[in-house]
């Protein structure tokens, strides 16, 4: 790669839909025609309500679904020319439930595919502990397991390990949604401080308008299987149209 | 004479068909796991073989044992001795514990730890080596646990078709109208089928995550 800035976009989706149950006419559409644009270091937020497609967009980018029409590219390479393991292995991925090895333990976890990209030992606990401190957490907890850890302190450790391989991309589906507020509230402060350090292309996934204005610099405003607008914050709260005017009025009394 | 002295007497009698009965009981689920397991890890990976795989093994286990044994006299190389007849008919009944066992526990790893590793990328076999067959493997050692209990009572019944272990005093005994002689074969089975039952126990409670 060159040294100017790369300005072709991290990911492209071109008029891609995605049915469930093939073409007939059982067929249920989750994406409609999508057409979206990530930029490199922009954090894109896919803003909507349950069921709207958001997820689904998601788990295209790091193919855990197949697009069912139209042409999706990562580092403007289609898809499906991509090896899906090294794909994944470049872009972190971050859910709501973490899913964090309940057998390993937080050093093991966030050192998986380090060790099976064949680090070295060294290397690999040097890079745990740069993560933990990254992330907020005490070194010590490297050798404590999942579960002895509290809500916050595990997504923490499923941030990190999205991190550890250092991969350009990171996917956060609603990462902060099942904690306590105040917990939520530190971890989106310290996401915005991490961001403008390492600034990777995320693309993060929320229904919470609050979290959308925050963290995002562009919100994809989704409904029904379509993108619908794609505003940065500012224009979000300027717009007069009726989708976005609803989420302002149902999180009137917050913003 | 008591079974005491009787126990007493034929001691060495007593450990060879003991060790016979146990030798029967291992070998065949020893088969039955080397079969089971990655018959129960293929049909996670294809659903379509769930129905017919599972059905064979629930077909197999509504055979009563004593024909399974006669049905297996006429097999080439197998029906050529008793004893291996009652290993693999040991093992076909085992199977069924042991395959789906395996299903039932690869198939309660939580979703999202499963998600969680695809994301990330591990492959398949890594998925399967580091993260599901851990998190199975109480559930499928309780599949063994299951299977070896009821080979231990099982495999008494082999000595119906000469195949020995601890049946043959059974068996002597119920001829003898001699209870003694009986339950000089069904106590050490029982005992047998005590320590598989605790010691596997103990295992999958060491081996089970959490």
């Amino acid at each position: 790669m060159s040294d100017s800035p790369d300005i072709r976009p991290a990911i492209e989706f071109r008029n891609v839909s995605y049915r469930l149950g093939g073409n007939g006419a059982a067929a249920r559409t989750l994406l409609n025609d999508l057409n979206l644009e990530v930029q490199r270091g922009e954090t894109l937020v896919l803003l909507g309500r349950s069921g709207s497609g958001k997820t689904t967009t998601l788990k295209l980018i790091n193919r855990l679904l197949t697009p069912s029409e139209g042409e999706l590219r990562v580092d403007s390479r289609p898809i499906d020319e991509w090896d899906v393991i090294r794909l994944r292995r470049m872009i972190g991925y971050v859910i709501q439930e973490v899913g964090l090895f309940p057998h390993f333990t937080v050093e093991r976890n966030i050192g998986l595919v380090p060790k099976i990209e064949k680090w070295e030992h060294s290397r690999i606990s040097k890079r745990v502990g740069e993560l933990l401190q990254l992330v907020g957490l005490d070194p010590e907890v490297a050798s404590r397991y999942p579960r002895e850890l509290s809500g916050g302190q595990r997504q923490r450790v499923g941030v990190a390990r999205a991190l550890a391989a250092d991969p350009p991309i990171l996917l956060m589906d609603e990462p902060f949604g099942a904690l306590d507020p105040i917990t939520r509230a530190e971890l989106q402060r310290e996401f915005l401080d991490l961001q403008k350090r390492l600034r990777k292309t995320v693309v993060f996934v929320t229904h919470d308008l609050r979290e959308a204005l925050l963290l995002g610099t562009r919100i994809a405003l989704m409904e029904a299987g379509r993108v619908v607008a794609v505003q940065t914050p500012e224009q979000f709260l300027a717009s007069t149209e009726a989708l976005p005017c609803a989420y302002k009025n149902a999180f009137g009394a917050v913003l | 004479m008591n079974l005491y002295q009787f126990m007493l007497e034929n001691h060495t009698e007593v450990l060879e068909l003991t060790l016979e009965h146990l030798w029967l009981v291992g070998i065949s689920t020893i088969l039955a796991v080397l079969v089971g397991i990655p018959l129960g890890i293929l049909i996670t990976r294809h659903p379509a073989l769930n129905k017919p795989i599972l059905g064979g093994a629930n077909i197999i286990q509504t055979i009563p044992s004593l024909a399974l044994f006669g049905f297996l006299l006429p097999a080439p190389w197998i029906g050529e001795r008793a004893d291996r007849i009652a290993i693999l008919a040991l093992a076909l009944y085992a199977l069924l514990p042991m395959i789906r066992n395996t299903y039932v526990g690869i198939k309660g790893v939580d979703r999202a730890v499963i998600e969680a590793g695809r994301g990330m990328g591990l492959t398949d076999l890594q998925l399967l080596f580091q993260v599901e067959l851990p998190l199975a493997l109480g559930v499928i050692i309780a599949g063994v646990r299951v299977a070896t209990v009821i080979s231990v009572g099982l495999a008494t019944i082999a000595a119906a078709i000469g195949a020995g272990g601890l049946g043959e005093y059974i068996f002597r005994g119920l001829a003898m109208v001699n209870n003694q002689v009986i339950l000089a074969g069904a106590i050490p089975a029982a005992v047998m089928a005590l320590l598989a039952d605790v010691s596997l126990g103990w295992l999958e409670k060491r081996l089970s995550p959490n």
